[in-house]
């Protein structure tokens, strides 16, 4: 599409809405959010950067290749699923600790964050493919 | 104990780089690992004589009774002996047999990997880890078996082998589950003490009939034999491992491990024995028809089978004594027999005995190691496998009820030694034959490890009291109970040895007599055309038919009948499901709607009307949308923010796709009839209505707590979330969300490979192959309007 408005735009645009889904990923857990809508969000945002610009231009911004963004996804999500087994629990059992940082006060931490963000990878990685697919067509 | 098993896996891991860069000399090293266990479970010796097992229990998913469970006992010991002591060997076999190709580290990864698979499957104690090793194996031995994959008989036999073995699993899976249900416990050792519970059980037949399906197409037990002789299709080291001392022994070891929990009875014996007696005498017989040097073997190796079968399932506990020693004089004899047909087959490309002679000088070593696995096959002095016949005979000859069996014992074993004089005489003495000529004695590697199983069958006879020990240890296992086992090599002279004399004669006479026996089998061919085999083929053939049938139907290629297919099936089965309970329990709606709920509702009713009335995609495409938001919009409303946000953002991303896709397509017309349609809409109303049904009954049968409770109770305090609806996703239900990504990455390699790798000259049409070859996948064909 070539509008100077639109390009424009989304040029600002963008870096905001992939901002608000990594917000909207980390708040996840407490408020509603978590990694599929992120991460179909961060997709969104890609994509109509795709449309206005190309698909190529697209690709520049993400670098990572989808397919690696979905392998690692799935990697992602199984290791925090195996992470329990070495320390002697079920598969996909939730582990948590705390760190203190001082920046940010305490941080909760634990394996379904890690979980969640393979979601987030995952769905950005598939809607990707299948919106860039469609595009070069 | 599970370091065992990894240690195996380690060295399949390496198999590959060890070929490239250390060539076949690197079998001695890969060696080093299953003997390196070997050793590991030779130090446990004491411990087991004891009657002390190792075990190791490890949690897996515990809400389905499932443990990684490891035990070791005395049964497992000599098993995982065997395992591993042949392993090493076949190992070392295998880099002499493949020497210099490319395909040998493939080889050596496939085997460790059974070996892994055959290790774990004799230290399970848990019936389903035991059923998973299982399965392991049959699908490492479908690897193997069609190792050859460039021909098609060797595809076809090991999907035969699959098929069979594959099946067999499937009946037995139900089979353990069942056991394990009746029994309180998946855990063998625990089963053991409730064995009288079980044998008590109205479901006591059907466990052991699944069991012993499984068993039996494991083990080839007839009618499920015949795969097994396809399976020599393979190259001779695997035959030499798989095939003989392993493998096939699985399902022996399951009748055996599940012996003091389900045997005993007179279910046990008649459906055991009589099978494994068939087996025995069938697998003798068709040894002497075949004259292929594997082939021999390998039904030699059925009618072994079939006597450990017949041992076990009489039962007694001499009975069970015999079934381990004829099982370890038969896995040192077999493998080191197979080596030596191997080791033919690799010097002159030649294994028919018909063909074969005058050996003897050009292959002095592989002569002996011959020599000395015939001996012990035929049962001759001082050898394991005499002492094993001995025990054998002794063993069924027990009472006079089982003269029957003694009988068709010692036919087999008639039938075996005239299968000896086929393998171990006829190629090597007389005079050389023109395949022969060329012959010449392999490398080391070749010759040292028959030769070595040969030695140990010969040692294991001579000093069969040492040996002793570890057998009751075995024999009790399998037996439930302490059995003494004294093994010595002379017995003074009795009726046993006499007929140990009668068979050797017998055997002798047979196979100087043989070509009596062309006719025979001649006019048997004719019936034994119409066997198992023959029903397996029509089987393969029928049920390929039946697919290719369906498939036409069902997957015709047109999208629209799928989605027909697919709503029809639903709308049925709802409705039959819903039959006769709807109206009673219906109620009418309370009529409280909101101004602003009914007004989207409207608005969804409108858009739907208008998407299948437009006239442009574009519109199309739009009051989708409008559906779409609107549904999101009454999630909005009835407090559901994180479905609402999720299907915001999946319908904008839909209508882009939607948008991207149809700009493509020419314009939007009418290409169905106005009967097609009306059709279509009686269907698409139905199933809405469908639909409306099911969502007003569910909301009024509500007979439970429903399980959004427990989420919301336990959300914080178990996984430390406020957000329920995310907590689930990723931690209750973590598992189903795994799923669910996964499939979604299946989806787009889908998408991917349907829509980037198509053949190159749609692209280019009437370029230049060249142009278009370059130009494939990646060439951007979209234009800027």
């Amino acid at each position: 599409m070539d509008s100077v408005i639109l390009k424009t735009a989304i040029r600002f645009l963008m870096p905001l809405i992939l901002l608000s889904s990594v917000f909207l990923f980390l708040r996840g857990h407490n408020e509603p959010g978590g990694g599929f809508v992120g991460g179909l969000m961060a997709s969104g945002a890609i994509v109509l950067y795709a449309i206005t610009h190309s698909a190529a231009a697209a690709r520049q911004v993400v670098r990572v290749p989808h397919r690696v963004l979905i392998g690692s996804g799935l990697l992602m999500s199984l290791s925090s699923g195996l992470l329990p087994l070495f320390l002697g629990r079920p598969f996909l059992t939730g582990m948590w600790t705390t760190i203190t940082t001082t920046g940010f006060g305490k941080i909760h931490l634990g394996t379904p964050l890690l979980f969640d963000l393979g979601v987030f990878c995952v769905v950005t990685g598939v809607t990707l493919v299948f919106v860039f697919s469609l595009l070069e067509e | 104990m599970l370091l065992w098993l990894l240690v195996i896996l380690l060295a399949a891991f390496l198999a590959g780089g060890v070929n490239r860069f250390v060539g076949s000399r690197g079998g001695w090293g890969l060696a080093l690992f299953p003997a390196g266990v070997f050793a590991c479970l030779l130090d446990q010796w004491p411990l087991v004589l004891n009657q002390q097992n190792l075990s190791l229990y490890f949690e897996w998913v515990p809400a389905l009774n499932l443990a990684l469970s490891l035990r070791l006992d005395g049964l497992s010991l000599i098993f995982g002996l065997l395992i591993t002591g042949i392993g090493a060997l076949v190992l070392v076999y295998a880099g002499g047999y493949l020497k210099g190709d490319d395909r040998l580290g493939r080889l050596w990864m496939f085997l460790l990997l059974f070996m892994a698979a055959m290790l774990g499957l004799v230290l399970a104690d848990n019936l389903l880890t035991l059923f998973v090793f299982w399965e392991l194996t049959s699908i490492t031995s479908y690897l193997l078996i069609g190792f050859n994959s460039d021909r098609t008989e060797s595809r076809a036999s090991a999907l035969q082998a699959l098929l069979v073995t594959g099946g067999g699993g499937l009946v037995l899976l139900p089979g353990l589950i069942l056991l394990g249900g009746v029994g309180d416990s998946f855990e063998i050792s625990t089963l053991l003490e409730n064995s009288e519970q079980i044998r008590q059980h109205a479901f006591y037949v059907p466990i052991l009939i699944m069991i012993l399906v499984g068993a039996f197409t494991k083990s080839a037990q007839f009618p499920f034999h015949f795969w097994l002789p396809n399976a020599m299709a393979a190259p001779t080291p695997i035959s030499a491992y798989l095939h003989s001392a392993t493998m096939v022994k699985a399902g022996i070891y399951l009748v055996a491990r599940l012996h003091p929990i389900l045997g005993g009875t007179a279910e046990w014996f008649w459906m055991i024995a009589p099978v494994g007696t068939i087996t025995m005498i069938l697998g003798a017989v068709l040894a002497l028809r075949a004259t292929d040097l594997k082939q021999i073997l390998a039904y030699a190796t059925i009618s072994v089978l079939g006597t450990l079968t017949m041992l076990l399932g009489i039962g007694t506990e001499a009975t069970l004594t015999a079934a381990l020693v004829v099982l370890v004089a038969h896995a040192f004899y077999k493998g080191g027999l197979f080596m030596v047909a191997g080791a033919i087959d690799h010097a002159i490309h030649q294994r028919d005995v018909r063909e074969l002679g005058g050996l003897r000088l050009a292959m002095p070593a592989t002569f002996a190691a011959a020599l000395l696995g015939g001996i012990s096959m035929a049962g001759v002095l001082p050898t394991f496998g005499f002492i094993a016949k001995e025990t054998w005979y002794e063993a069924v000859g027990g009472d006079v009820a089982s003269i029957g069996f003694l009988a068709a014992s010692v036919l087999s074993n008639i039938g075996l030694v005239a299968a000896v004089g086929l393998v171990c005489i006829k190629p090597f003495f007389g005079t050389r034959t023109a395949a022969t000529q060329a012959a010449h004695e392999g490398s080391l590697a070749m010759w040292g490890p028959p030769v070595a199983l040969g030695t140990t069958g010969l040692l294991f006879g001579l000093m069969s009291t040492q040996f002793s020990g570890l057998l009751t240890a075995g024999s009790s296992a399998i037996a439930g109970s302490v059995v003494p086992v004294k093994l010595a090599l002379w017995h003074g002279v009795n009726v046993t040895l006499l007929l140990s004399l009668l068979t050797l004669a017998g055997g002798l006479t047979l196979f100087t007599q043989r070509h009596r026996l062309g006719g025979v089998f001649k006019s048997a061919d004719r019936f034994i055309q119409y066997g198992p085999s023959w029903v397996y083929g029509w089987l393969l053939k029928s049920i390929n038919l039946l697919a290719r049938g369906q498939t036409a139907i069902l997957q015709n290629g047109y999208l629209r009948f799928y989605l027909l297919t697919m709503v029809g099936v639903t709308v049925l089965s709802v409705w039959m499901a819903l039959e006769g309970e709807v109206r009673s329990h219906l109620k009418p709606m309370p009529l409280d709607f909101r101004i602003h709920e009914l007004l989207l509702a409207g608005l969804i009713l409108l858009a739907a009307v208008v998407a299948v009335r437009a006239k442009t995609w574009l519109l199309a495409v739009g009051s989708l949308g409008v559906v779409g938001y609107s549904v999101a919009g009454i999630f909005v409303l009835f407090g559901a923010p994180d479905l609402a946000m999720t299907q915001f953002v999946i319908e904008t991303l839909t209508v882009i796709l939607f948008v991207m896709a149809f700009s493509r397509l020419p314009d939007f017309r009418r290409l169905t009839s106005a009967g097609t349609r009306a059709r279509d809409a009686v269907i698409a109303v139905v199933a809405g209505a469908t639909i409306t049904v099911l969502l007003l009954f569910a909301m009024t049968v509500r007979t439970d707590h429903p399980i959004s409770d427990y989420y919301t109770t336990n959300s914080v305090s178990e996984a430390h979330g406020r957000n329920v609806v995310n907590v689930i996703l990723v931690d209750f239900r973590a598992l189903d969300t795994l799923g669910e990504i996964t499939v979604l990455s299946i989806a787009a390699i889908g998408v991917y490979s349907l829509l980037m790798l198509r053949p190159a000259k749609r692209i280019a049409p009437g370029g230049d192959t060249n142009n278009a070859a370059n130009g494939s996948c990646l060439t951007s064909t979209q234009s800027e309007d």
